[in-house]
């Protein structure tokens, strides 16, 4: 006989009730309290067994969800917010949803679509008598945007997520905060970190940085998360000196020595720490020496439970922590290699006795933690009458790590003469992207180019950056 | 134009560009409190370094990070020609 799926709630409290809180803009939620209260208004029972989509703007109530309906749905998908209202009836087919979890008071994603039944839920623990038993080993679904700007839809579970955390000695009066949003990896994980050993301060996208920072110190913020743009943002407020963290940690972009520095510098008694992971491949290291890059000690480390390696350039990880595909009919391009690992599609650079990553392959570039596709921003400037082709690429950048630029060359004039100068020219392309691009895809810069090289394969060229 | 007007014509366009609301820059003004996101700075930076030729975030020896309008400007001051 199969053993009883062991569930979020039941790892959390499998030492005794949690001691910790979840805080959010509005005020804390002791944990403990979930044991005999919901926020899903003694409508948990109805989304047993169900695939269900967690359509929550909030970010307290989306935690508390996900602490509810571990191992009580069949499955679920976690919506970032700021998906575009286009890409839902897609997720919601390719994920079989039948059920939807959504803000009583906020205006949820895709509220208009139909769904098998619609359940809200408040940040708010309401007591009802709970059946907290797990039945299921819920399947967890996280959205990373794919190329055509649709989303992919990664298959995870409680196994695969937590793999990191295993072998971890629970840290007492560990409070952390995170930049991230919880429904993306990177703020998934302190997510589980805190809820198996201590209590999380939440951000919220309304509010201020200062504002933020201030509600962490409150709570008495100990460990904190971000990705390198966040903390430059943090150096830039004047208000680092709010908090007075003991560990802070990089993820989700390539740490440089000069954040690496910085934040020493602001917080010389924490540990600063920086971590790779992905969506994909799930948690590989964590770099605790305060220099950029990694050792390569790390690379193909006998007896690691983490597998790195590299081949044809570019970091490959086979863990535990590893996703297990992509859902529905994208499955063919989930970047398996041929070993069994996740090719993560970072380049690396081995120099001396240390590795050190040099961006994206595929040209997949990188804005402030978020994947930007050249051929998605391409195909809007393309689609202009005056354009040829372009080309875009990334520039380094020191708040975001990178921004976009694009290079256009012109369509030849037709001679009517009814091309504007140049400068009129790239205004007007810059207004045509920004109707149709989210902020962060619009080129910083356009370039009228006389032209842009191409490949002996008839591929545009795609210098490395 | 100075480099300081040069950076003010930056942020304004920027803040157009993104639809947001800027604050009076002066020197003290706050960069947190002007009213523009990580990205509006990202773009401005970008832009900077095409019109003045410098970044100065780019530079070999560490830099510390500017907190008000003023210490935005004089980093790019101490840099441009």
């Amino acid at each position: 006989m199969p053993s009883k799926p062991r569930s979020l709630w039941d790892s959390i409290t499998a030492a005794g009730p949690p001691a910790g809180s979840l805080y959010g803009c509005g005020g804390g939620v002791a944990l403990a309290g979930l044991a005999h209260a919901s926020i899903l208004g003694g409508r948990l029972e109805e989304l047993r067994g169900r695939s269900v989509l967690l359509a929550i703007t909030d970010q307290l109530t989306a935690a508390l969800a996900i602490a509810e309906l571990d191992g009580v749905a069949r499955r679920m998908v976690l919506l970032t917010p700021g998906l575009a209202a286009e890409h839902l009836p897609a997720v919601i087919a390719g994920a079989a949803a039948d059920a939807r979890v959504q803000d009583t008071d906020r205006c949820s994603p895709g509220r208009e679509i139909g769904i098998g039944i619609s359940v809200d839920a408040r940040a708010r623990l309401e007591p009802h008598p709970v059946r907290r038993a797990s039945t299921c080993e819920t399947e967890w679904i996280l959205l990373t945007s794919g190329t055509t700007g649709a989303p992919k839809l990664v298959q995870h579970d409680l196994a695969s997520l937590t793999a990191a955390l295993a072998d971890r000695p629970p840290a007492p009066e560990v409070v952390w905060a995170t930049f991230y949003d919880i429904r993306r990896y990177g703020g998934l994980q302190i997510y589980l970190r805190a809820l198996h050993a201590g209590s999380l301060v939440l951000s919220d996208p309304a509010e201020p940085l200062i504002g933020f920072l201030a509600r962490a110190a409150a709570a008495g913020v100990t460990h904190i998360s971000g990705t390198p743009s966040h903390w430059r943002r943090v150096l830039m407020s004047g208000a680092a000196a709010t908090i007075a963290p003991r560990y802070v940690r990089l993820s989700g972009e390539i740490a440089d020595q000069a954040i690496l520095d910085g934040l020493k510098a602001a917080y010389p008694e924490a540990t600063v720490a920086h971590a790779f992971a992905s969506t994909e491949a799930g948690v590989a290291f964590e770099v605790r020496d305060g220099r950029a890059g990694f050792p390569a000690t790390l690379l193909d480390a006998p007896g690691s439970p983490v597998h790195l390696r590299v081949a044809e350039g570019t970091l490959r990880i086979r863990s535990a922590g590893n996703a297990h595909g992509y859902l529905g009919v994208d499955t063919g391009s989930f970047p398996r290699a041929s070993d069994d690992a996740v090719d993560t599609g970072d380049r690396i650079e081995q120099r001396a006795d240390r590795c050190y990553f040099l961006g994206r392959q595929g040209g997949v570039i990188n804005v402030g933690g978020l994947k930007v596709y050249p051929e998605e921003i391409e195909a809007v400037i393309n689609s202009h009458p005056w354009v040829r082709m372009s080309r875009v690429s990334a520039r380094r950048n020191p708040i975001t790590g990178a921004v976009v630029v694009a290079d256009v060359v012109l369509a030849e004039a037709d001679g009517t003469g009814g091309r504007p100068p140049s400068e009129a020219l790239e205004r007007e392309l810059l207004h045509s992207c920004r109707r149709s691009l989210a902020p962060y895809k619009v080129p910083a810069a356009i370039r009228i180019v006389p032209g842009l090289e191409v490949s002996a394969a008839g591929k545009l060229a795609r210098p490395d950056a | 134009m100075s480099v300081k007007s040069t950076i003010v014509s930056q942020f304004e366009q920027v803040a157009t560009e993104q639809e947001r609301k800027l604050a009076r820059l002066s020197d003290d003004t706050k960069l947190i409190e002007c009213g523009l996101d990580s990205l509006s700075f990202a773009i401005i930076v970008a832009r900077l370094e095409d019109s003045l030729g410098v970044d100065p975030f780019s530079a070999e020896r560490a830099v510390d990070f500017p907190v008000t309008f003023g210490d935005f400007v004089t980093l790019y001051e101490g840099l441009a020609k």
